[in-house]
């Protein structure tokens, strides 16, 4: 959101090297994938389904309060673990190289409301590849909310604290309606067309089903537990849900990370590819634990960098990325959880009001990245 | 709906792999070396295991470095051994990825995908009186499955290998010599040379009245082939081919595959299947070889080349192709 280009010092042919250098080390991971990796993901897939079997199982005595505590926290982590470790990234092809049709972008599906196949849409193809370009990019505030001064102000957006809230408690409904263009397709009326009814037919089905699983049939089966189990499985999805968004929001709203305007992209090159998502990701830091627990989209910017590389291997990379942040003299833009979730809605906050003085239009520069 | 969106077995998976209903897989549970590069697996199968007839092969999914890679290989142990385990006897080939794996770093306790036994290189239901083997190298693995599963009155076998200590079974040959159920003569095509065909007339001189199984090289099962063709008895010979011979190459295209939503360059002498796998898209596949069908696929678009035969197949509706043998002839669209 600076008016100053940061990366206005580096040349085009700088900008190329860069990415050479950076395609470099995709190559170095892609050639060392092997019997470890594929034995990690098993590990964790693994892992994630007893944790959930057992907390489901203990949830069936929720009626006794340490039951229902140490169901819910494991019911949440499992939650977590499915969406962000598992889903996320298996639905990137991250391990599409094992060939294993149970663990395949085109097999997986997830615990979440939105049907595989359209968040992969909306998320790998729009997301990924026009990330932070405004107008181009719906994950920039998800069209409710205004995350960047470029963004038009306009009165719907005051309540945007309030909305945000609501979308981090109901976020896997945010996305799931996100994913469908819910307010776009509704809005141009084009609810008709057969197309939109029969995405919006496979959500419901999945809600449906989502719904059928955690809120009458889990608490059925546990009899005179009913209502603690209801209570339990709502509140999985909530922790889950809160989390989640939270992960999210620290991706790309943080003070630091720029955005782009639409025709900067034009005719955008792989160097200056690599180099938007560089300035255009944030990451978190914290231990090893933090890292499995946001599906390592704590390495957001290796990740956007190399999104279908294995997640296992984003560690080892962010030291090499970051030595390249450094060599360019780019700001590596990273901090801890609650510091950059204090960043971004701080911004939220911020944004709902519009801009304090006119803005003035950046200069055009040598190389098409314009910083917004 | 308890599962959702995963199935219950997802999960009895974890614990019971093997189960009745579960996908067929089998557990490695020791590997014997035969010969410096060949090693028989014992495979404990799954519950859904159907058995097999002496002479099939199995299509076996085995993680190599993590990627799933799927061959065929001859099963070697007899039809009713009783503890239920099946053998299949491997040689690495030079850069075979799975046969090497195999033989040189499979560990006991590994899981591997398998598929139901298949293949029509087998003995028929009337026992025939004269047998003729006509074997080479590991082309004698389909043949000891037969050997081990049924007793012949009178049975002959001709096999070549490069070197007497190349010869996968040797002893247990030899021990079938020794108690007069097999006549044996061993090729070392080292010293001896190639294996002559014409030379069965002097080895075998009433070879034309036996039933022959023939398994081997491309170019013995040719040879055999024309010459039993000639004297006219071409209907007693069964032969058994493990790779298929490309004669035919041309120009390549674009190849689509539109379910993944990929599209990348492909030359006209690369199999579709190595094409697809390398771009990341989930090819099914199987002997790659073009025998056993597990590969095939729709072909939506364009037109494909049949790499052993030169013939182009255009897309229609229904069109499947076996994407192991076929390669691009212009642009292509394979619904995957």
């Amino acid at each position: 959101m600076t008016a100053i280009d940061p990366t206005a010092h580096l040349t085009a042919e700088q900008i190329e090297e860069l990415g050479r250098e950076l395609d470099a080390i995709r190559d170095e991971v892609i050639a060392s994938r092997g019997e470890k990796d594929a034995a990690y993901i098993r590990k964790v897939i693994s892992a994630q389904r007893k944790l959930e079997l057992v907390s489901r199982g203990v949830l069936l005595f929720s009626f006794f309060p340490p039951a229902w505590l140490l169901g819910t926290a494991g019911l949440s982590v499992a939650k977590i673990m499915d969406n962000m470790e598992i889903g996320h990234n298996i639905l990137h092809g991250q391990w599409d190289w094992m060939r294993d049709p149970k663990i395949h972008s085109t097999t997986w599906e997830w615990d979440h409301v939105s049907p595989a196949d359209q968040w992969k849409h909306s998320h790998n193809e729009l997301h990924h590849t026009y990330t932070n370009v405004i107008g181009k990019d719906n994950d920039l505030g998800y069209g409710i909310m205004r995350v960047d001064e470029d963004q038009k102000w306009h009165p719907f957006h005051l309540g945007q604290p309030l909305w945000n809230f609501i979308n981090a408690c109901f976020f896997e409904y945010g996305i799931a309606a996100y994913d469908l263009e819910l307010g776009k397709n509704l809005h141009k009326r084009r609810r008709n067309t057969p197309e939109f009814r029969a995405r919006a037919k496979a959500v419901g089905r999945k809600i449906r089903k989502q719904v059928l699983k955690d809120y009458v049939i889990h608490p059925l089966l546990s009899g005179p537990s009913f209502l603690t189990t209801l209570a339990a499985t709502f509140t999985a999805n909530l922790v889950r849900n809160i989390w989640s968004h939270s992960v999210i929001m620290c991706g790309h709203f943080p003070e630091g990370v720029q955005t782009f305007e639409r025709r900067s992209i034009k005719g955008e090159t792989r160097g200056q590819w690599y180099l938007r998502q560089m300035m255009g990701s944030a990451n978190i830091s914290g231990s090893r634990a933090m890292h499995f627990m946001t599906g390592n989209l704590s390495h957001q910017i290796e990740h956007h960098l190399f999104p279908d590389l294995p997640s296992n291997r984003y560690a080892e990379v962010a030291v090499k990325v970051r030595a390249l942040f450094e060599k360019y003299e780019l700001e590596y833009v990273t901090g801890p959880l609650p510091k950059q979730v204090f960043s971004a809605w701080r911004k939220v906050f911020r944004l709902s009001l519009p801009n304090k003085k006119p803005k003035v239009d950046a200069p055009d520069r040598d190389q098409e990245l314009v910083a917004a | 709906m308890v599962t959702t969106p995963l199935l219950p077995s997802d999960y009895l998976d974890l614990v019971s792999p093997l189960r009745a209903g579960a996908d067929l897989r089998g557990r490695i549970e020791a590997v014997h070396p035969e010969t410096a590069d060949a090693a028989t697996i014992v495979i404990r199968p799954g519950r859904g295991w159907r058995g097999h007839t002496a002479g099939q092969y199995v299509r076996i999914g085995v993680d190599v470095d993590g990627r799933r890679l799927w061959r065929a290989y001859s099963i070697t142990s007899p039809t009713n051994r009783q503890d239920g385990r099946v053998t299949i006897t491997v040689k690495a080939i030079p850069d075979g990825k799975v046969s090497n794996h195999l033989v040189r770093r499979a560990k006991p306790g590994t899981l591997v995908q398998l598929d139901q036994p298949t293949g029509d290189f087998v003995l028929p239901e009337a026992k025939p009186a004269k047998v003729l083997y006509l074997t080479a190298g590991s082309g004698i693995t389909p043949v000891m499955g037969m050997l081990r599963d049924i007793d012949f009155d009178d049975v002959v076998m001709i096999h070549s290998a490069p070197q007497p200590q190349d010869v996968i079974f040797r002893d247990e040959l030899h021990d079938l010599v020794a108690a007069k159920k097999l006549r044996l003569t061993e090729v070392h095509t080292d010293t001896d040379g190639v294996l002559d065909i014409a030379r069965l007339d002097e080895l075998v001189p009433d070879w034309a009245e036996r039933e022959t199984w023939a398994c081997g090289p491309a170019g013995l099962l040719d040879a055999a082939e024309e010459f039993w063709s000639e004297r006219g008895v071409r209907e007693r010979l069964h032969t058994e081919r493990f790779r298929p011979g490309i004669v035919a190459a041309g120009d390549g295209g674009e190849v689509t595959f539109s379910a993944t939503g990929k599209t990348v360059e492909a030359d006209g002498a690369t199999p579709l299947l190595d094409i697809g796998e390398e771009a990341g898209v989930l090819m099914p596949s199987g002997c790659r070889m073009g025998i056993c069908f597990g590969c095939v696929t729709p072909l939506k678009a364009g037109a494909v080349r049949d790499l052993r035969t030169g013939e182009i197949t255009e897309a229609e509706p229904g069109v499947l192709i076996q994407t192991c043998v076929s390669a691009a002839a212009g642009p292509c669209d394979i619904e995957r």
